[in-house]
């Protein structure tokens, strides 16, 4: 049989981007902003969320859904810039500085969270979510209490006038854009941060040579059926940590290389939103809670902060008020959210469903999509 | 010694834990200055504030759609009663029974929808109802710029037209259940008896509900699904009336929110309030598919007497504002413990 390109098929598979795509395009030219500002925008924005974003793939591979649980790594490279700021290491030195502070964090909080989740399997998702929510209240503790009274700070510029606890904003000058400017190379008059994107290169190259390990051939065992991984003698409990700790590790990493890019960092508010929008980003490229792969990242990164660069003025234009557009866009995110994971549960279920009748009498047609759709 | 372990395994070690941090506090409240008659005045004050929010996770928690995330659904029906009901001009005990009325309907048709939207992903309800909350409530950010509303008391003074991000219920039914039958005893103790009573008559009717053909066909449905099939009720039916049943209620336990607050607060304020009414119920001790009446009053007033008093008395004691944190890890705390504590009864 020859694989007919089905355009009704490949809009009800991808109907998420696809409602993306028409929604930005009509947004675009409402806006009124040139294709050069919106281009350098997007060169900028690939290059500070995409790390972050691709630190969900392997948990979604382990078949663990979307790892929400990711704002603790963010949280850990976080902790690691204050350092970095605090002992005065600057420059790429500094990034480097802070990912090697964060790296024991980030790899025991991702254990801790693996763990957790490995309790409460089949509820992975909103588990995590909470996971994010509870090491909030720690890290404000540890942040806002501990450090400057039982962990040392030595500069005053960054700790509260009380005397300990970090100041709400961090200045991040002496780390600012140093990835970046590291190698920007102009490109058709666009600034390209050449060593950024080197760095997310050097990322996929790893994700994709880590397919095809030992460990990830388990996962993706794991991922299909956990029962028979066990059976096969994959042991499925340490995997299922294992991904989450590199999760965890690579969100510690994309946060620091996200913040280098903004040049400061809202202490207490800064890894809130990073869950939200990596998640938002990577199902709004096309994947699924099962399926996730390199291309939806890039996707899903260009055209939801193509919403978000658009909508605003969009709003501006067409109802006289910007913060319409904000709403409408946080909406879509949360409605893009919502829909790719009600539409993955309807497909698993309907699939199970024509399972079952195909096992009953062998009447489905073909067509039909059987088991994890 | 065994009957106490065993006593202790069955109530939940960390709801112990919980209860006797409170009962902690209100010792040492005392001997740091924070007068108890207050601050029990406070706690039952917050309890009838919160109370009927917590009650309105029960029908869904019943039927087996887990714990209701989407609880902002029944709160947007809630903020369009009172809206709706000031832009009539309807004040007092008029207003508020107004207002609930108004907010029936919306409740029924935003359940309905709801409910059956769950229907169709059975067994991921949480993390989709979390999101169809935050959706909802960011989709009616949008609509509270736009609707109609005229009453200059609800929209912005610049401009003329959007509601106002919150508005105040002074002359209209601020404070109305609270003060009916209001008892005060001392300088510092008032008992809000119409407030309490309210939710005891919510809280009656659901429990009475549950013992109809309905309600227990519903419990049913939540314990063993295939049974209930077989004994031929319809799961999805009673997953839906679940959903009406649980949406309505979030409704009317905003509109009492609103009435003790004295404010009726819009756009992003109803995003999150599903957690704390969750981290209540489960301090209560129900699970992630049992929950009774009685842990929604038992985890009510733990938790929010654990709110009321951390603020005041360890401030006293640290001279610092800990009580955010403590918040924070508490009712997070809680509902992962609930989340990842292996129900006897299964799915």
């Amino acid at each position: 049989m020859t694989k007919r390109f089905d355009f009704k098929r490949f809009v009800a598979d991808n109907v998420v981007v696809v409602i993306f795509l028409v929604l930005t395009a009509i947004a675009t030219p409402i806006s009124g902003l040139s294709a050069n500002y919106i281009i350098q925008d997007i060169i900028t924005r690939i290059g500070r969320n995409s790390f972050l974003v691709f630190s969900l793939i392997l948990p979604v591979m382990a078949g663990m859904g979307l790892n929400f649980g990711m704002v603790l790594g963010a949280m850990a490279g976080e902790i690691g810039l204050i350092f970095a700021v605090d002992w005065g290491i600057s420059g790429v030195w500094g990034l480097g500085f802070a990912s090697l502070v964060g790296l024991p964090i980030a790899v025991a909080l991702g254990w801790l969270c693996g763990s957790i989740l490995n309790r409460a399997k089949g509820r992975e998702m909103a588990t995590g979510y909470i996971i994010g929510f509870f090491m909030d209240g720690v890290y404000q503790f540890a942040v806002l209490y501990l450090m400057g009274s039982l962990i040392p700070m030595r500069s005053l510029a960054i700790t509260l006038s009380r005397g300990y606890g970090i100041r709400n904003t961090l200045n991040l000058d002496s780390v600012r854009q140093s990835l970046d400017n590291l190698a920007m190379v102009k490109v058709f008059g666009f600034n390209v941060p050449v060593a950024t994107y080197l760095v997310v290169a050097a990322l996929c190259v790893f994700i994709v040579w880590f397919r095809k390990t030992k460990l990830g051939q388990d996962m993706r065992a794991i991922g299909q059926d956990q029962g028979v991984s066990n059976a096969s003698g994959i042991p499925v409990e340490k995997t299922r940590i294992i991904a989450i700790v590199v999760s965890t590790v690579l969100a510690m990493v994309g946060q620091i290389i996200f913040l280098q890019n903004m040049g400061n960092m809202a202490t207490y508010n800064a890894h809130r939103q990073t869950g939200f929008f990596a998640v938002a980003a990577i199902l709004v490229g096309g994947a699924s809670v099962t399926k996730a792969t390199i291309p939806n990242v890039f996707v899903g990164v260009v055209l939801l902060h193509l919403m978000y660069i658009v909508m605003p003025r969009a709003g501006a234009e067409l109802f006289g008020s910007a913060q319409i557009g904000e709403y409408f866009r946080d909406a879509f995110s949360y409605g893009a959210i919502a829909l790719a994971l009600v539409l993955h549960a309807w497909r698993k279920r309907r699939g199970v469903e024509i399972d079952r009748a195909g096992l009953r009498r062998n009447t489905v047609s073909p067509d039909a999509k059987g088991g994890q759709a | 010694m065994r009957k106490i372990k065993e006593f202790a395994a069955d109530f939940g070690w960390p709801r112990i834990i919980i209860f006797l941090f409170l009962v902690s506090l209100f010792i040492v409240a005392p001997f740091v200055g924070v007068s108890i008659s207050r601050s029990l005045s406070d706690t039952l004050n917050r309890f009838g504030q919160n109370a009927i929010l917590v009650l309105a996770l029960v029908p869904m928690v019943q039927s087996g759609c887990g714990l209701n995330f989407g609880l902002p659904v029944g709160i947007i029906a809630g903020l369009l009663g009172s809206t709706i009901a000031m832009q009539l001009g309807l004040t007092g005990w008029l207003g508020f029974i107004g207002a609930v009325a108004i907010c029936v309907p919306f409740g029924l048709l935003l359940g309905w929808l709801y409910g059956q939207l769950l229907n169709k992903v059975k067994g991921e309800e949480m993390t989709i109802a979390m999101y169809v909350g935050f959706s909802i409530v960011t989709f009616f950010s949008i609509l509270w710029l736009l609707l109609p509303y005229s009453n200059p008391a609800m929209i912005w003074g610049y401009g003329g037209a959007g509601l106002r991000t919150t508005i105040t219920l002074d002359n209209y039914w601020s404070k109305i259940l609270n003060d009916f039958l209001a008892v005060r005893i001392g300088s510092g103790f008032v008992f809000p008896t119409g407030m309490i009573l309210f939710f005891a008559l919510c809280a009656f009717f659901v429990y009475l509900f549950f013992r109809t053909k309905t309600g227990t066909a519903m419990t049913a449905v939540g314990s063993n699904p295939d049974f209930a099939r077989a004994g031929g009720v319809s799961s999805d039916k009673m997953r839906t009336v679940s959903v009406m049943l649980s949406t309505v209620l979030g409704g009317v336990g905003i509109l009492v929110y609103q009435q003790s607050f004295g404010f009726i607060q819009l756009y992003q304020a109803p995003l999150y309030m599903a957690f704390p009414a969750v981290a209540a119920l489960l301090i209560g001790g129900a699970s992630v598919n049992k929950a009774s009446m009685i842990n929604v009053v038992v985890g009510t007033l733990l938790f929010q007497g654990i709110l009321t008093m951390t603020p005041s008395v360890i401030n006293s004691i640290l001279q610092t504002d800990m009580s955010e944190v403590i918040r924070i890890v508490l009712s997070n705390g809680m509902i992962l413990y609930a989340l990842t504590r292996k129900t006897k009864v299964s799915k």
